[in-house]
């Protein structure tokens, strides 16, 4: 038990010390993978993002 | 458990674009008119009844919320329905985790169905979609609720205490991802954040769920016996696609309960300012804000989920646990580690982190501003149900995205209910002898087997009404009275 808390204040620490940044980079993909998903969400993609996204109004729900 | 979802919904082509008939057109474009005729049965209902005592009715709205609208019940338990302009689906009660992920992508598999059927019936140019996501990206918000059998005799005060900095934090494994942020605390400084529905929690504790959006929702409508039960009724949750996110959310959040109702939990784990912190987290896909507790303590929302796993291992340890919650506890261990270490590891497993390297990629690739449209778009197609077109399932097509459960248990769900719940004998009672169904809803099947009165079979003990015990009395019965005759022998 006194090590399952030792590991957990480790844990909180370490996590705790950076200050908030930017979103982080996806850099672990290869660069094809990503080419790979850029060209699909391409195909995909409805026309006209600007038009689409200003028409997609929904009444509040719940 | 179960999760009732609403679903964004938008008529292209319609210059009057009408979100009920829309939606009704959906429901009625894709229901068998065999299911169609029976009657949701709302006698039971009560969503203004607060678990705190006392009754609000400031203003609310609540009661005006199916009223005459399409409502149907699925012969897999599911309810199908139109609720505050959003097609909406209710899966049938499920009794673990992993059953309930089956359940909620059989609920989008039908949705993408009635997409697909409402088209026939549109003009050419006209066209329905509809998305699996909780915003509009302008100040309107939409749920995806979770619903936990409870013990009655759980005091409401220590599920809120124990469970809001769990409810705060879990965001980081939960979180559907959103470009920008919105409402009254919108910053243009904000180029992404991890959950949908961050933007929208107002206060602590409260029984509204359209507006001052409370953490912990106090609705106390049972669908049970009330003296034995409550449903915990929770509005914080983001829709997911990914069905890791939605494991996590609905396993963890069970074995929190069960913690909960064992009064195990004697830590004191309440956060300073959680609405705040609910901000704080989701504005930071770092992982690494701190947020104050009230003794004191600075701790980031990984840290505090590590103190909750580590009282779910200690709870456990001396428990005969089941596959599924083993499952749950090596997924809410492995996900802490990673997201401790670097989030983006997790971009095959969680809705905000694949959504996040999609967007981030694409707005790398194009050469563009975080406010351009176009991610906007990429964020709100991830979200299409339909599998040839949501950015979501060109990814797990490629293998970029991991899965937990088979197409084939998937497709199986649509029609048949979980075995192990009261859903069972809702949904057998709907594919058998819908003729002889006049009405439902989650505690009652009622049957019109042509004797002077209607019989109501009441179902108030929600894991009653298996496969084990009614599925023999089904295969063998030749109608609805003959079922009924033999329920009673």
């Amino acid at each position: 038990m006194a090590e399952d808390q030792k590991r957990v204040r480790r844990r909180t620490e370490q996590s705790a010390d950076a200050e908030v940044e930017a979103p982080p980079k996806s850099v672990r993909r290869s660069t094809e993978e990503t080419d790979k998903l850029i060209s699909e969400i391409d195909e995909v993609l409805e026309e006209n993002a600007e038009e689409f996204v200003r028409s997609y109004v929904q009444k509040g729900g719940e | 458990m179960g999760i009732e979802t609403e679903y964004g919904i938008i008529s292209k082509g319609d210059e009057e674009h009408n979100p009920i008939f829309a939606s009704s057109l959906l429901i009625n474009s894709y229901v068998s008119p065999r299911l169609k005729r029976v009657r949701w049965d709302y006698e039971e209902e009560t969503p203004l009844r607060d678990a705190r005592g006392t009754f609000e009715r400031t203003g609310l709205d609540l009661l005006e919320d199916d009223g005459g609208l399409v409502s149907v019940i699925l012969e897999n338990g599911a309810r199908y329905y139109v609720d505050h302009a959003h097609p909406e689906y209710s899966t049938p009660e499920c009794s673990n985790a992993r059953d309930l992920v089956i359940h909620d992508k059989a609920g989008e598999r039908i949705l993408a169905g009635s997409v697909e059927a409402a088209g026939r019936s549109l003009p050419p140019r006209n066209r329905i979609l509809v998305y699996k996501n909780n915003s509009d990206g302008k100040g309107n918000s939409y749920g995806c609720h979770e619903n936990y059998l409870m013990s009655r005799s759980t005091p409401f005060l220590s599920i809120v205490t124990t469970l809001t900095p769990f409810f705060v934090t879990r965001q980081i494994f939960t979180g559907a991802g959103k470009v920008g942020s919105e409402g009254a605390s919108a910053s243009k400084d904000i180029p992404y954040q991890i959950s949908q529905r961050a933007d929208f929690f107002e206060v602590e504790v409260g029984l509204e769920t359209t507006f001052r959006r409370p953490l912990i929702n106090t609705r106390d409508e049972p669908h049970a016996d009330a003296d034995k039960y409550r449903r915990l009724h929770v509005i914080i949750g983001d829709a997911n696609m990914s069905e890791i996110s939605t494991f996590l959310k609905v396993g963890t959040t069970a074995i929190v309960l069960s913690m909960i109702e064992d009064n195990f939990i004697t830590a004191d784990l309440r956060i300073s300012e959680p609405v705040a912190a609910l901000r704080t987290i989701s504005r930071d896909p770092t992982c690494k804000a701190k947020i104050e507790l009230e003794d004191g303590r600075k701790v980031t929302a990984v840290g505090l989920q590590w103190e909750y796993y580590d009282w779910a291992r200690k709870y456990l340890a001396d428990q005969d646990v089941n596959e599924v919650t083993a499952q749950v506890m090596a997924r809410w261990e492995q996900t802490l580690t990673a997201l401790e270490s670097d989030p983006m590891q997790l971009d095959r497993q969680l809705d905000w982190v694949a959504k996040l390297r999609a967007v981030d990629g694409y707005r790398e690739r194009h050469h563009l501003n975080w406010n351009d449209p176009k991610l906007a778009l990429v964020d709100l197609q991830y979200h299409d149900i339909r599998m040839d077109k949501g950015v979501y399932y060109k990814m797990v097509e490629t293998g970029q995205i991991e899965t937990l459960v088979s197409e084939d248990e998937i497709q199986a769900a649509i029609v048949n209910p979980p075995a192990d719940t009261r859903a069972y004998f809702r949904g057998r009672s709907l594919g058998r002898f819908s003729s002889q169904v006049t009405a439902a809803s989650w505690d009652a099947v009622i049957f019109d087997t042509g004797a002077d009165s209607l019989q109501k079979v009441p179902m108030m003990e929600p894991l009653k009404g298996t496969k084990a015990t009614t599925g023999a009395l089904f295969d063998a019965a030749t109608d609805a009275a003959d079922l009924l005759r033999r329920l009673q022998s």
